[in-house]
């Protein structure tokens, strides 16, 4: 196969490209650009650390001795994912960017031209693990190594885009890939695991929010009420700087009538209000999901004893039961939660119950280890039998 | 695919001339610091000072006005901060620089530190459609204030497109009001016939890797009346404007690169012309689409600089790289991100148009044969870049 590799610049895609290339695929690397620069005539004015990851991507490239490229795909990242970012934060939600860029950048402009420009396929260094099942189509499970599992992010592709991926790692663990890099020359074999968001350059999103959002900004203050009593408890300088289930940074000078900490239960971006409460008022059992996504044929009800949710990155598992609800523009109301929507939506009931979710997460569905699909979370609620509990 | 690539990209880098590699080989195993006493540094300061001879007899200019440095980069930067710090100093009014809009990074990236960091006011002449300087804007520049001009940069020929610079007119114009000009000529020398005295410039740069010399070594001629300041300070080693000890064997090999094909240059230009056109020719027969930047007659002989509306041009170079011809978008960029060109915005192209081209460009080892394998692939490969740039 013509195997397109996506470099990040990382040991993980290094790797993946060296072990796609050494099955016999013939294998062009490529470096994808993300952020944007100014269009001036200065070249060159990207951050450091872009250059640097492309510089070890291109190092890498030579060393397993495959042709490689830097793709321009700042604007595209731009619009599909850092606004979509921005948007969905200046609306109170909670996005995860990495899922949009997969959805959006990895498997879809890049597959999308690769496939035009003549390649089968494209691999990455994500861990998750590609089989083909019974029915004959790819079925996506979860890695081996659990602790660096990555099949919640590519909970979005659909069988036509993993019918053109590659994930060569999902079967090893990562100090394996580490050991394997290092034995392959590769010079990354120790470079350090990114994390954070590839955009918010120091990781201080509320920061980076407030400063891009500008006029988008919902609100630059307002004030953090208690939950069950309304009363007022202090002030905040912006909405965007809030996620649900957070305690620190809270700065309220009154401690709770029980001594307990308070954590964010609800934000309010039009307003402005933040809402605390105790740790109890962050549980939840019932999830809506929009847009969902399925990596094979659509379900209807996922019920087995082996249903399970993942709601955040590295999060853990909850015992599910899905139910599919297809589109229907005439109804248009869900049972939870006031987002009205007119497309296919799915109704998870946890048998766990889950804390501190935001609207804008994703919630994906396992059976297993499979990757059934994914939803984006519109509301969560609790079921009378946990608001019992609870009180 | 074991064999050689066609390469046609001279104007990136040409292959060193037999008698460049032969003068530099020689050189290599002798010692000697140019500046030593000794018989040994006599030796070092004679290969030097013949080679500034040579390199005088074939371009025109004294011998005392050539001023070696590491490529042209570094001459482009000594003489526009050279001569602006010096002409400055004489009269603090001199503080406008003229340029054009389509100068290589190499003078655009120093004007504008210089704006920034010496408060030097520079001004770009625009260019027309072919890429011709604009002569009634330079002149209504110059007139507006001819006191305060600290000099003018005009390229002898553009990099990109290879449309030649009106520099006699330049010349004459700044001769009106003694202002001194610089032009880039590092694509001219063995191109076009370039003779410093006649051609009235006051400092003109040059690179031994275009000419089919070593790369890492360059001039700057410079009249040895003008005032230049010092840009790397040091051992003064040449006339106090350049410090740090010569390399004798790459001097040799500019020289006899220069020597070489000043000599040959008319002949070389009629063989590169008529490989050039045949080129273009069957090119727009196999795409009618396609069509050729700027002057079609007032041009570097080797340089096809060629438009393919409907592709992107880094899709297409891509997939003329997997079929071993080598060719570039524009100029090489340092972050290998691509970049629309700045020249073909200055020519008044929309960014689609500008992110749509290629440059062949043709040297001395291009032959027949590398024309038709052009011819062979750019059918196909268009059409795929085609289907890539429409997802």
């Amino acid at each position: 196969m013509k195997v397109l590799a996506a470099m990040s610049g990382g040991v993980d895609s290094a790797v993946a490209a060296a072990r796609a290339a050494e099955v016999g695929h013939d294998v062009t690397g490529i470096h994808l650009a993300l952020s944007r620069n100014p269009k001036s005539y200065r070249t060159g004015a990207r951050g450091c650390c872009t250059i640097e990851d492309s510089n070890d991507a291109r190092r890498a490239a030579d060393i397993i001795g495959i042709p490689f490229y830097v793709w321009d795909l700042s604007d595209r990242f731009h619009e599909d994912v850092v606004e979509d970012f921005m948007d969905e934060y200046a609306a109170g939600r909670t996005p995860n960017p990495c899922l949009r860029c997969n959805e959006k950048i990895k498997f879809a402009a890049v597959l999308d031209r690769g496939l035009a420009l003549g390649f089968d396929a494209v691999a990455t260094g994500h861990y998750a693990q590609l089989r083909t099942g019974a029915d004959g189509l790819i079925e996506m499970h979860r890695a081996v190594d659990m602790g660096k599992d990555q099949s919640y992010v590519l909970g979005v592709l659909t069988q036509d885009q993993l019918a053109h991926s590659l994930f060569p790692l999902g079967d090893t663990t990562k100090p394996v890939v580490r050991l394997e890099a290092a034995e392959r020359g590769l010079l990354v074999a120790d470079k350090p695991d990114s994390h954070d968001i590839c955009f918010v350059a120091d990781g201080d999103n509320a920061g980076w929010l407030k400063e891009k959002l500008g006029d988008r900004n919902p609100n630059t203050g307002g004030d953090i009420v208690d939950s069950t009593t309304g009363d007022v408890l202090g002030q905040h300088d912006g909405t965007v700087g809030f996620t649900i289930g957070q305690r620190r940074g809270l700065r309220l000078g009154v401690p709770a009538a029980d001594g307990k900490p308070r954590f964010v239960l609800d934000i309010e971006p039009v307003s402005g209000t933040v809402s605390v409460g105790p740790r109890e008022g962050l549980r939840i059992d019932r999830i809506a999901g929009i847009k969902p996504r399925w990596c094979g044929t659509v379900p209807s009800v996922l019920d087995g004893p082996e249903v399970t949710v993942q709601l955040r990155a590295h999060g853990r598992e909850h015992r599910a039961n899905v139910r599919v609800v297809p589109a229907d523009p005439s109804s248009g109301s869900a049972s939870i939660g006031a987002d009205r929507h007119d497309g296919p939506r799915v109704e998870i009931e946890l048998l766990d119950p889950a804390e501190g979710i935001a609207p804008g997460q994703a919630a994906v569905i396992y059976d297993g280890t499979r990757v059934v699909g994914s939803a984006t979370i519109s509301a969560t609620a609790r079921s009378a039998e946990l608001e019992q509990a609870s009180a | 695919m074991n064999t050689a690539p066609v390469y046609l990209d001279h104007a990136a880098t040409t292959p060193m001339l037999p008698v460049a590699i032969e003068a530099l080989t020689a050189r290599l195993v002798e010692v000697g610091n140019a500046n030593s006493l000794h018989a040994s540094g006599r030796n070092a300061r004679r290969v030097v000072e013949e080679a500034r001879e040579t390199i005088a007899r074939a371009l025109g200019c004294r011998p005392g006005d050539v001023v070696f440095t590491a490529g042209g980069t570094e001459s482009d930067n000594l003489a526009l901060k050279g001569i602006y710090w010096a002409r400055r100093a004489e009269d603090p009014r001199r503080v406008r620089i003229l340029s054009t809009a389509i100068e290589h990074h190499a003078v655009l990236d120093p004007l504008v530190w210089l704006g920034e960091a010496e408060g030097a006011q520079v001004e770009l002449m625009p260019v027309d459609q072919q890429a011709h300087l604009r002569l009634d804007a330079l002149r209504e520049a110059v007139e507006r204030d001819p006191a305060s001009v600290a000099l003018i940069s005009v390229m002898w020929a553009n990099n990109e497109v290879g449309t030649l610079q009106p520099i006699a007119e330049v010349v004459a114009l700044a001769a009106e009001h003694g202002i001194p000009v610089h032009t880039d000529a590092v694509q001219a020398i063995g191109a076009v016939p370039v003779d410093f005295a006649a051609s009235g410039v006051d400092a003109l740069s040059l690179t031994g890797h275009k000419v089919g010399g070593p790369y890492g070594v360059g001039a700057l001629i410079v009249r040895r009346d003008l005032q230049v300041s010092a840009l790397v300070h040091g051992g003064g080693q040449e006339r106090d404007i350049r410090s740090g000890t010569l390399d004798p064997p790459a001097i040799a090999g500019l020289a006899a690169a220069i020597e070489e094909s000043v000599k040959n240059q008319d002949e070389h230009a009629s063989r590169l012309r008529a490989l050039r056109d045949d080129l273009v020719r069957r090119v727009v027969e196999v795409v009618p689409e396609a069509h050729l930047h700027g002057d079609p007659e007032r041009r570097l002989p080797g340089n096809a600089h060629l438009g393919f509306p409907g592709c992107e041009g880094d899709s297409l170079l891509m997939l003329l790289d997997a079929r071993g011809i080598e060719c570039s978008t524009g100029s090489a960029c340092s972050a290998g991100v691509p970049q629309p060109s700045h020249v073909l915005l200055a020519m008044g192209c929309d960014e689609e148009a500008a992110r749509h081209s290629l440059r062949f460009s043709l040297g001395h080892t291009s032959t027949a044969a590398d024309i038709d394998a052009v011819v062979e692939a750019i059918g196909p490969v268009v059409e795929r870049a085609r289907t890539a740039k429409a997802r």
